[in-house]
C-alpha cells in the first residue's frame, strides 16, 4: 500500500469537511477498498473513516420506511430487518462471509457499485431512496454503470431508505470462489406493481427486468414469466459463464424469488 | 502516525501506527502475537480471524487505526484463564480438527463467534458459518465434527468421510 493518514471524524460534517482536502477518500468497511488500496490500485493520501459515525449506524422506521444508516453493517442489516423488510435482511445475511459482513457496510456496497454486488439489486427494486450529505437520489437514478454512481466528488451516501413491500425475496446464484453474484434477482411487490431488478449479470450493472414486472404485476406467480426470454446482448461473458448462461439464470432466478418470497 | 490505545486479550496497549498499518500487523510485528496467521492477505482464507468488541473480523483487511478504542481477542486469548485448553481448542484436539494447524486459529475464532451465536448449530449452519475459513488439509469434516461437538451435541454418528 501506498502511504495515507486516516482520520475518524465522528460526524458527518466533520467528515465532509475533512474529504475536501485533495485525494481524500472515504473508508468504511474496507472490505472492497483495503484490497483495492493493497493492490496499488487508489493512492489516496487521506481516508476518512465514517465507521465512528453514529448519525450513519444503525435501523430505524420512518412511517413505514425502513431508513438504514450508511455505516450499518450488513450483520446489522441481517440481523434487524427482518420484520419489515425480509428480502432486504435474507440479502445482507448471504454477503460475503461472517467476518465480511462484520465490518462491510450498506454506503460502502452502494457507493462501489460493483457489478456483482448484492445491494444495488436491493435498492432498485426497492424503488429506494439514496441519502446524501447534500441531497436524495432514487435509485432508478443512482446506478449509472459498473463502477460508476451518481455521486459526486467527495459525496457520501448516509442513509438508504427502503419503502416496505407487500413480499419480497432476493436470489443468488452464487460464484463459489468469491460469493459474489453470478446473477443475483431481486423481487419486490408493491400496491403499486412489481419491481425486479438484476445484479451480476450485465455490462451495465444492475439493471430492472421491465418485460419481467410487467408479467408480474399482472401475475405474481412464477408461470407468469413462462413465455418470456431475457436477450443476453449486453450481459457479462468470463471464465465462470457465458451471456447466454446468464441471461438464462436471470429468468431462472426470478422465478425461484417469485416463488420464495413474503 | 496516529497513537490507538486498544485492549488486546484484557491487557491495555498503546503504539503509534501509521495509516497504512493493517490490524494483523499490530498484532503480530508489534505486539509479537504471531497466533493470528497471515494466508492469502486478500480477505478470503479466514486465517486472520480475530475478535473485534466480540465479533470476528479479518485482521488483513481492517486498518490499526480503525481499532483504537477496541477490545481485540486473539488466539493466545482463548485458552482458560489457568492455561488449560477452552472447550473449543480442547474438540480440535480431540476430533483431529487440524493437521498443519495454519488456519487453525482463524477456525477457532470464527467457532467461537458462531456458538455465541447460535449454541446448538446444525451441521449445515455450522459449514455455512465457516464459508470464509478455508482449509487446505482436512477436507473440513473433522472441523465441522469439532465445533458440533464442542456445543455438546452428540457426534458419534457423525462418521469419519
Ligand atoms: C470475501 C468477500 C466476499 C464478498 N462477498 C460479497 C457478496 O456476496 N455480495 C456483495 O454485495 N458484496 C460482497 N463483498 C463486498 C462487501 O459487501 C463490501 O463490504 C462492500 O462492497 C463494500 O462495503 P465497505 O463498507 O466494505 O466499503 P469500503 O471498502 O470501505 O469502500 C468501498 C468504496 O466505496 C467508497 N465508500 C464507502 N462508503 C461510502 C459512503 N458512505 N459514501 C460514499 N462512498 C463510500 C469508498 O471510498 C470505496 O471507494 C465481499 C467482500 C469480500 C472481501
Ligand atoms: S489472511 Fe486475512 S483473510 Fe486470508
Ligand atoms: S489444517 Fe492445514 S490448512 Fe487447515
Amino acid at each position: 500500500m501506498y502511504a495515507f493518514d486516516i482520520e475518524r471524524p465522528t460526524t458527518i460534517a466533520d467528515a465532509v469537511a475533512a474529504l475536501k482536502s485533495d485525494e481524500a477518500q472515504p473508508l468504511s468497511g474496507g472490505q472492497t477498498l483495503i484490497p483495492t488500496l493493497k493492490s496499488r490500485l487508489a493512492a489516496p493520501s487521506k481516508l476518512v473513516s465514517l465507521s465512528s459515525i453514529s448519525e450513519m449506524v444503525g435501523l430505524s422506521d420512518e412511517g413505514g420506511v425502513l431508513r438504514i444508516g450508511g455505516a450499518t453493517k450488513h450483520d446489522t442489516v441481517a440481523k434487524e430487518a427482518g420484520g419489515s423488510h425480509p428480502g432486504l435482511a435474507g440479502l445482507a445475511g448471504k454477503i460475503g462471509d461472517p467476518a465480511v459482513r462484520h465490518r462491510g457496510t450498506i454506503g460502502g456496497s452502494i457507493a462501489n457499485n460493483d457489478p456483482a454486488a448484492c445491494y444495488p439489486a436491493a435498492a432498485l427494486a426497492h424503488g429506494a431512496t439514496i441519502v446524501t450529505d447534500r441531497r436524495e437520489i432514487a435509485a432508478d437514478d443512482f446506478f449509472t454503470g459498473m463502477f460508476d454512481t451518481a455521486l459526486e466528488e467527495g459525496e457520501i451516501v448516509t442513509a438508504v431508505k427502503f419503502p416496505r413491500p407487500e413480499a419480497s425475496n432476493y436470489q443468488k446464484f452464487e460464484q463459489p470462489a468469491s460469493r459474489f453474484a453470478m446473477v443475483g434477482v431481486f423481487v419486490a411487490k408493491f400496491a403499486d406493481g412489481v419491481r425486479v431488478a438484476v445484479t451480476g449479470a450485465s455490462e451495465d450493472g444492475v439493471f430492472r427486468w421491465t418485460e419481467g414486472e410487467e408479467a408480474l404485476s399482472a401475475n405474481f406467480s412464477p408461470d407468469a414469466l413462462d413465455g418470456l426470454s431475457v436477450s443476453a446482448e449486453g450481459m457479462i461473458t468470463d471464465l465462470h459463464g457465458s451471456a447466454d448462461y446468464r441471461a438464462h439464470l436471470v429468468k431462472v432466478m426470478t422465478k425461484r424469488a417469485v416463488a420464495a418470497a413474503r | 502516525m496516529t497513537k490507538v490505545t486498544l485492549t488486546i486479550n484484557g491487557k491495555s496497549v498503546s503504539r503509534d501506527v501509521e495509516g497504512n498499518t493493517l490490524l494483523v500487523s499490530l498484532l503480530r510485528d508489534d505486539i509479537g502475537l504471531t497466533g493470528t496467521h497471515v494466508g492469502c492477505d486478500t480477505s478470503q482464507c479466514g486465517a486472520c480471524t480475530v475478535h473485534v468488541n466480540g465479533e470476528s473480523v479479518k485482521s488483513c483487511t481492517m486498518f490499526a487505526a480503525e481499532a483504537d478504542g477496541a477490545e481485540v481477542t486473539t488466539i493466545e486469548g482463548m485458552a482458560n484463564a489457568d492455561g488449560s485448553l477452552s472447550v473449543i481448542q480442547a474438540a480440535f484436539q480431540e476430533h483431529h480438527g487440524l493437521q498443519c494447524g495454519f488456519c487453525t486459529p482463524g477456525m477457532v475464532m470464527t467457532a467461537a463467534n458462531l456458538l455465541k451465536e447460535n449454541p446448538k448449530p446444525s451441521e449445515h449452519e455450522v459449514r455455512a458459518y465457516l464459508e470464509g475459513n478455508i482449509c487446505r488439509c482436512t477436507g473440513y469434516h473433522n472441523i465441522v465434527k469439532a465445533i458440533m461437538a464442542a456445543s455438546g451435541q452428540d457426534v458419534s454418528a457423525i462418521a469419519a468421510e
